[in-house]
């Protein structure tokens, strides 16, 4: 199964768009990378390493970013070799979380998964 | 300018940017997040703790690590985007112990193909840039008249100043200002202003 890891400045958006994408799909292996390492508000690159190394599997990883540096710090970590598998998505954090996540336990691939995530871009709500 | 004497100008950017910490983030209190002048200075802190390790290497070396401390220890786009531009500075100066004039535009052409590349931005955005940009054309422009590397670079501090001016009169279109929108009017850019703040404390010790 792809995972999928939320990159948030708050850590508590990030746990909970995973706590919101897990009610409609359980098993997606999920991962947390918010807020800085001291806790605060903000980014690091050290906690977006750890939650693609919790989730990584043969199946790759999706990155969901919410803004500015946690964009920014995502990308320069996936610049670093062994992280082919890992692809950043450009999509609004919540609603492309539930679509990746519903994908990924329906068994695509990352590509479709990344797909999915990606139509979140453009669903209209009203 | 010799690599023994860049800890020293690291050091004394450290310094500075401590100095201006509240001013840094009461401008991105005004329109961001509040939290470049704290972030600022914890990232130099941290590259200050690094000088031991700059003994006897080159400047592409220290330039580098610099960045890469940055990086890792800036938790806003301060990081990502100072981190990248002194690592690409740090390329070009891979294995090099004397920095001239010439050396030093190369490093900040770099510095700002890689901040345009990590932030997505161009000139008149609000950012950075807008204050590294007229920097950087103000010292080739100076070079070309003659003038050694001193006078050249105090002729780029002038022109960053001027960007910061300028950042007043714009409004953002890049970072988290953007959705301030209409309202980052008449308030300064606090990365162009902390980038006018490295390049001062870099002619002071020219």
């Amino acid at each position: 199964m792809v995972g999928i890891v939320i990159v948030s400045h708050s850590r508590k958006l990030a746990e909970g768009v995973i706590d919101a994408a897990h009610i409609m799909a359980a098993e997606c292996p999920m991962a947390a990378a918010g807020g800085a390492d001291d806790g605060g508000y903000g980014t690091s690159p050290q906690k977006i390493k750890d939650a693609i190394q919790e989730v990584s599997g043969p199946d790759g990883v999706a990155v969901l970013a919410d803004m500015g540096s946690a964009v920014m710090t995502a990308e320069m970590v996936l610049e670093e070799p062994g992280y082919e598998n890992v692809i950043l998505v450009d999509c609004p954090v919540a609603e492309g979380a539930i679509a990746g996540a519903v994908s990924s336990v329906c068994g695509d691939d990352l590509k479709e998964v990344v797909r999915q995530a990606e139509s979140a871009r453009t669903m209209s709500k009203l | 300018m010799k690599s023994d004497r860049i800890p020293e100008v690291l050091t004394a950017m450290s310094r500075k940017i401590s100095e201006k910490k509240d001013f840094l983030t009461d401008l991105d209190n005004a329109i961001g997040d509040g939290d470049h002048g704290i972030n600022m200075a914890r990232g130099f802190a941290a590259v200050e703790s690094r000088l031991p390790e700059f003994e006897g290497k080159d400047i592409g070396y220290i330039l580098k690590t610099t960045g890469m401390t940055l990086v890792s220890v800036v938790a806003g786009s301060a990081g990502p985007l100072y981190g990248t531009a002194f690592m690409k500075a740090g390329m070009v100066m891979n294995g090099k112990n004397e920095m001239t004039a010439d050396d030093f535009i190369e490093c900040l052409n770099a510095a700002i193909d890689g901040v345009m590349m990590r932030g997505k931005a161009v000139q008149g955005e609000k950012t950075m840039l807008d204050a590294m940009i007229p920097a950087r054309d103000a010292i080739v422009s100076a070079v070309k008249d003659g003038r050694n590397f001193p006078e050249a670079v105090k002729a780029g501090v002038e022109a960053a100043r001027e960007g910061v001016e300028y950042t007043k009169t714009i409004i953002a279109t890049k970072g988290r200002a953007a959705y301030v929108g209409e309202r980052s009017l008449g308030h300064q850019d606090p990365g162009a202003t902390s980038f006018t703040y490295l390049l001062e404390t870099i002619s002071e010790a020219l």
